[in-house]
């Protein structure tokens, strides 16, 4: 017969780090989920070279938006781990019928989501900027907006995904959910990318990704878990 | 030898860098298959032994248990499974 | 007049053989490959056109030409495990796949390294280096694939299948890379092109050639083996042989 389980004081440090630590070690198992959306960042940006050319003019002046759009595309294939299989064995119920706060929770799993991934394509995203040519004073640009970038796409994501777990084939669903939510981040980080590549100051544009970062850090875990409780129902 | 001095073999003719780069990052690649390959051997070869002493445990629970249900009368005979 | 082959279908045979032969071909593998890269580094000319960074060239070309005959090794053990279905081949093409990614990776790097004095810039997109990218990406993708199946069986069959998919399509994935490079722009001289060489550069070349080729064969050997015992961990042969393996480390902890 089961205990029942008093409700030790957990401290919200200690249920954050326990939560991430349990997805990391869980994406450390499965080696695959890290690879493949970066395996899938570096062959998409490959395609267009071929499929427009290899001058180094042309490429050198769309590679922002080249680069930027895989980083979309990558994370938004790699969202789908993010809830599905703690949807799936029913560990996702568990977690939002805990007596810990669902905002540390999500914003745990969140956080590990873009370790996992948004960490490795801001990594490997300099040497892809060398593939195509890209603009050398535009470099401190790239890594910066990506940095303050890529965690938003996770945050938006993970509202796209909350809200599509239970649904079958809520794959493509997802995409039309959450790409319009990545627009404003893709505008403003090409346009401080490109204003780099004049010379010329581009904090405007970051301080506005940052504002996107701040906003969604504070905001997106409640609408995470209010869409969490949704899916579950 | 195709170099006066140490420093002219370092230099590669002002083409160090890259030279340098390539073998080192070669060497850096190979080495890091070759530990890679002979570790993953080692590695399958703990895994077996693992899986080897964990089914035969399993096998000396089962029959431990099967001895003492042979003592005590069970209305069933099937092999009861201890759930840990 | 295969018949000699035969024994070798047998998983414990073909361990035991690679075993006695990995000794030799690690020592081979040490003696052309510390000779062949002496003596590209401090020995061999410098080119008169290129100067000392011409010394990639020795490392660069061995390890464009092994990554695809790797991909062609691969490719014929996938034949040959689906037509005679004959299972040690697919350990092979599992063996043999990682060591083709990394010679493909080296290839890379090093052209990029020794394009940078040369055309002064990192990365160009021509035929030959686009297909090699290309290469990587195929050699990955068999990797991918094969560890996303749990059962090893099931995973060599379907690497096997993408693996001559593969090689069918790399012809043609050359082909249309090189018409796509000439469509875009017809002046880029490849400087990479084979030089004609001087005997005082062949032998260095020769020597590394052969050396890294040994060293393929070496590690392949190592993980062909690792390759046997993961999927006949089921086999008293194996069973024994891990278990003699762990008295002995045993007994050498004991010692110390």
């Amino acid at each position: 017969m089961n205990k029942p389980m008093l409700t030790t004081h957990l401290s919200y440090r200690t249920v954050f780090s326990l939560v991430l630590k349990r997805d990391l070690t869980i994406a450390m198992r499965h080696k695959d989920d890290i690879i493949n959306p970066l395996l899938f960042f570096v062959i998409v940006v490959t395609l267009f070279p071929l499929g427009i050319g290899p001058e180094a003019q042309i490429l050198s002046r769309i590679a922002p938006g080249i680069i930027w759009v895989a980083a979309l595309l990558a994370t938004l294939l790699s969202l789908d781990r993010l809830f599905k299989s703690d949807h799936s064995d029913g560990s996702l119920e568990q977690m939002l019928l805990s007596p810990h706060p669902v905002f540390i929770l999500v914003l745990a799993k969140i956080v590990a989501h873009w370790l996992i991934t948004g960490l490795p394509l801001i990594l490997i995203a300099p040497l892809l900027a060398v593939l195509l040519h890209l603009n050398e004073q535009s470099y401190g640009a790239l890594m910066l907006t990506l940095l303050l970038g890529t965690p938003v796409l996770s945050l938006l994501g993970a509202i796209g995904v909350a809200l599509t777990v239970g649904i079958k084939k809520g794959g493509v669903l997802l995409s039309l959910l959450v790409l319009p939510l990545y627009i404003p981040v893709l505008i403003f980080a090409t346009s401080a990318i490109d204003t780099a590549a004049l010379g010329l100051p581009y904090n405007g544009q970051l301080a506005i990704i940052a504002a996107l970062f701040f906003g969604s850090l504070t905001l997106a875990p409640f609408a995470v878990g209010a869409a969490l409780k949704v899916s579950t129902n | 030898m195709q170099f006066e001095s140490f420093n002219a073999f370092l230099n590669m003719g002002g083409y160090g860098f890259y030279v340098w780069l390539s073998f080192g990052v070669s060497a850096a690649l190979l080495l890091a298959l070759i530990f890679s390959s002979i570790s993953g051997h080692k590695q399958v070869i703990k895994n077996i032994a693992m899986h080897q002493q964990r089914t035969d445990k399993l096998r000396q629970a089962r029959r431990k248990n099967k001895k003492s249900n042979a003592h005590t009368p069970t209305d069933t005979n099937t092999d009861t499974e201890v759930a840990q | 007049m295969w018949k000699w082959l035969h024994p070798y279908a047998n998983p414990e045979i073909s361990y035991h053989f690679a075993g006695k032969i990995l000794p030799w071909l690690t020592a081979l593998t040490i003696v052309f490959l510390s000779i062949g890269i002496l003596w590209a580094l401090a020995f061999a000319p410098a080119d008169y056109q290129q100067g000392d960074s011409f010394r990639i060239f020795y490392l660069h070309v061995p390890a464009a030409s092994l990554s695809m005959g790797i991909y062609l090794g691969m490719a014929i053990a996938a034949f040959t495990s689906m037509v005679w279905q004959f299972k040690l081949a697919d350990a092979s093409a599992a063996a043999m796949a990682p060591v083709g990614a990394v010679f493909t990776a080296i290839a890379l790097i090093t052209g990029a390294a020794w394009g940078k004095p040369m055309w002064g810039t990192w990365w160009i997109w021509d035929a030959r280096l686009t297909s090699e990218l290309i290469l990587l990406f195929l050699y990955l993708g068999v990797i991918a694939l094969h560890s996303a199946f749990e059962d090893k069986n099931l995973a060599g069959k379907a690497a096997g299948i993408l693996t001559l998919v593969g090689v069918i399509n790399l012809p043609i994935i050359k082909y249309s890379v090189e018409w796509w490079n000439t469509l875009h722009q017809g002046s880029t001289v490849s400087k990479l092109g084979k030089p004609s060489m001087s005997i005082e550069m062949l032998w260095p070349f020769l020597f590394c050639f052969i050396g890294f080729a040994l060293l393929v064969a070496t590690i392949i050997c190592i993980r062909f083996r690792s390759e046997i015992l993961a999927r006949n961990s089921v086999r008293p042969w194996v069973k024994t042989l891990v278990s003699t393996q762990l008295a002995l480390a045993q007994h050498k902890s004991m010692e110390k």
